[in-house]
């Protein structure tokens, strides 16, 4: 006898909702502080540098998120390591993370008017008071929307993970599902729970896209 | 102890790979197709007088686009069959794909409709243009240039989607990867390869896209 769509199994769900959070916290985290390096040599000046950077976002962009997690997770089995299949899938994610939001931080970095770096150097800053003080500030800024907007691709993309068997909200879906014989019901729930967290997310970031396209008509 | 790469497994597997990739493609294409047409009605919806069509359209649009691939796939695996389409698993991701894409065209093919400037389609009628005339060079050639880099971009990103069809065997790239897989344990080799395989196809899509754009697109400089 199958049980049914209950309290216990809501709550297997919501431990599954927690690991989805947790991985999606790491990977933004590792990501921008890998991103921010990408998005920094992608635009440091130096030829070589800049194309080994286009290169690395580019096999990011262009192969599926499921083949990169892949790669990652059986590579690093390769190598030896005893790793947690919670450390292995938050590695792969933080690369991909690295890659576009290095892409996103290139292209703000480069809406910064000249002028803004131009004067920085007239007053003598460094190349790298220049990035802290005058451009990144305002780079940010630029940023915020197409960050949002990752930051959801990412939370959705954890799902992924679910196919190597790291039990996340997309898995813990399917064991639940597995055992209760009811899976429109459990599906529409994990699928509204992604939702709750997306929604306000996306909301957030279109409302600042028309802020900031609103303040450059000015 | 050591373990050595072998790459041979690939070598030999190379023939079904390769058609991995046509069914990739078909699939992407197939699923592209869904999504236009979805996109297509759903933009005539979103600005009909009716105020329940719109809600229908924007409550459609944010919940494809708030929630993940894999769970909306999984989602129409089981009630597709209860609305009485028993489909075996690549129509079923056809449909996943086309609905999934579905959401993002409409988006897209709205902002080219609203690129279209008033004021541009009656100095088409100023100057004598026929009505036929007026659509097809005023507002047909410009929106598809508005809205042409979105849509391939959103080709290429569906065909990379695609590989999650592999989560009910559909016929693709990733799922024969997978059978691979399973029959020579080497799990590294075969989806190092597929990688490349799949950024070999977004590039070749690229490529092929910007010769069109460039052939159907560029302003006359004359």
């Amino acid at each position: 006898m199958a049980p049914h769509f209950g309290l216990p199994e809501f709550g297997f769900l919501l431990r599954g909702l927690q690991w989805t959070m947790l991985l999606t916290l790491v990977a933004f985290v590792g990501g921008c502080t890998a991103g921010l390096a990408v998005a920094l040599l992608r635009t440091c000046g130096h030829k070589g540098v800049e194309w080994i950077t286009r290169i690395y976002i580019g096999i990011f962009q262009g192969t599926p998120l499921l083949l990169q997690l892949f790669v990652v997770y059986y590579g690093l089995a390769l190598t030896g390591l005893k790793l947690d299949a919670f450390v292995a899938v938050a590695i792969g994610f933080t690369v991909n993370a690295s890659a576009f939001l290095g892409e996103i931080w290139r292209g703000a970095i480069q809406a910064v008017p000249r002028g803004q770096t131009e004067a920085a150097m007239a007053l003598g800053l460094h190349h790298s008071s220049r990035m802290r003080d005058i451009v990144l500030p305002q780079a940010i800024r630029i940023s915020l929307p197409a960050t949002i907007g990752y930051l959801v691709q990412l939370i959705k993309g954890t799902s992924l993970a679910a196919i190597v068997g790291f039990i996340e909200l997309a898995r813990a879906g399917q064991i639940v599902s597995n055992q209760t014989f009811q899976p429109l019901l459990v599906f529409g729930v994990v699928g509204a729970m992604y939702f709750i967290l997306c929604w306000p997310l996306s909301w957030w970031g279109s409302r600042m896209e028309a802020r900031l396209a609103l303040a450059s008509q000015r | 102890m050591g373990y050595t790469l072998d790459f041979s497994v690939v070598w030999h597997a190379m023939p079904a790979l390769l058609w991995g990739c046509v069914g990739t493609l078909g699939l992407a294409l197939a699923g592209m197709t869904l999504a236009m047409m979805i996109g297509v009605a759903g933009v005539a919806a979103r600005d009909s007088k009716a105020a329940w069509l719109r809600a229908l359209v924007i409550g459609f649009v944010e919940i494809v686009r708030n929630t993940p691939f894999l769970v909306q796939i999984f989602f129409l695996f089981f009630a597709l069959p209860l609305i009485g389409l028993k489909l075996n698993p690549t129509a079923t991701a056809i449909i996943a794909l086309g609905v999934n894409g579905g959401a993002y065209a409409i988006e897209i093919i709205r902002g080219g409709v609203q690129s279209i400037h008033k004021g541009q389609i009656e100095a088409g009628y100023a100057l004598g243009l026929h009505k036929g005339q007026v659509f097809r060079f005023i507002v047909l050639k410009p929106a598809l240039r508005a809205i042409y880099p979105s849509l391939t971009g959103q080709f290429i990103m569906l065909t990379l989607t695609s590989s999650i069809c592999s989560a009910v065997s559909a016929y693709e790239l990733t799922s024969v990867a997978q059978r691979i897989e399973s029959d020579t344990f080497r799990s590294f080799e075969v989806y190092f390869f597929v990688t490349f395989l799949y950024l070999a196809i977004s590039w070749l899509l690229m490529l092929g896209f910007a010769v069109v754009s460039h052939r159907f697109f560029s302003y006359p400089t004359r």
